[in-house]
């Protein structure tokens, strides 16, 4: 066991987004994962902070539903006569 | 997908690319076609404005295809005008931009002098992220907290983990740097957190 002082919540949030991406160094990787296995708020706001990914992913995914892959008509006529008027 | 139909699609592509690099307006039509409903949904996303999208993808397909002869035929004509349509909107947003945003601080977690939070313990929330979604008024509640972003960071967290650019590609479009996109992201991202967590924590019984 480590006698060092454990890191602060402030530590583990700030630099969250490294411990995810696998760009921590992999004695500060240690470093965190000890202090996760004893704060519940940090396993909690890590797991909340992934979920948000997920769900500002998937709710936005669902946005191309009611366009699907047409595009409306006028877009179309306008693009076309853009075209080849700039041509 | 099986190697055969990878290659048809290649073919197909290439095809498509020699017929428009020769003026072929059907061709090109048919690329206005395809792509388009796409382009447009990815523009809506960014600008939140009907006539400008119609506009951003307007200006994309005109400006492939007069970049038409830089395109490399080692990628896929979609992934090049996904990247021209957010270019086009990044420059749209860019020229909006007129008022200061409010800062991002107030949505970021509060630490005390001791490096706890101060709203500690954090609370779990209800359920995953597929859990969420199953209910009626979560995609509605995302989609807001998203458009409540400082439009910096609304713009960031798109490009990365919305339209899935790599942290290279979207320092390129944002004119910053990969460091200052993972930054932002960051902070995006907790401020998403923070405000879906009124939503979305799991409440002690009484």
């Amino acid at each position: 066991m480590s006698d060092r002082p454990y890191i602060t919540c402030r530590e583990l949030i700030e630099f969250l987004h490294l411990y995810l991406d696998g760009e921590l160094p992999p004695d500060r990787v240690v470093e965190f994962e000890r202090h996760l296995s004893v704060c519940d708020s940090c396993v909690h706001y890590l797991a909340t902070y992934k979920e948000t990914i997920a769900l500002g992913r998937e709710a936005c995914r669902d946005l191309d539903a009611p366009v699907g892959p047409e595009v409306p008509e006028e877009l179309v006529a306008a693009i076309l006569s853009a075209h080849r008027s700039g041509r | 997908m099986t190697p055969d139909i990878r290659s048809e699609e290649w073919a197909a592509e290439r095809d498509l690319v020699a017929r428009l690099r020769g003026g072929d307006e059907r061709a090109f039509e048919r690329l206005v076609r395809e792509q388009g409903g796409r382009l447009l949904s990815v523009a809506r996303r960014f600008l939140r404005d009907e006539e400008e999208a119609r506009d951003a993808v307007q200006e994309c397909f005109l400006s492939a295809y007069r970049a038409l002869d830089r395109f490399d035929q080692g990628s896929r004509l979609s992934t090049w005008l996904h990247r021209i349509v957010i270019n086009a909107c990044l420059m749209r947003l860019r020229s909006r931009r007129r008022k200061p945003e409010d800062p991002i601080e107030d949505l970021l977690p509060k630490f005390q002098a001791d490096g706890h939070q101060v709203n500690h313990p954090t609370p779990e929330w209800e359920g995953s992220a597929e859990t969420l979604l199953a209910r009626s008024q979560t995609r509605s509640i995302v989609r807001q907290a998203i458009d409540r972003l400082p439009e910096s960071y609304r713009a960031v967290l798109l490009l990365r983990d919305i339209e899935e650019l790599s942290t290279e590609e979207a320092a390129k479009s944002l004119g910053v740097t990969e460091n200052a996109v993972k930054i932002r992201l960051h902070r995006a991202r907790q401020a998403l957190r923070g405000l879906l967590e009124p939503h979305f924590r799991r409440t002690a019984p009484c």
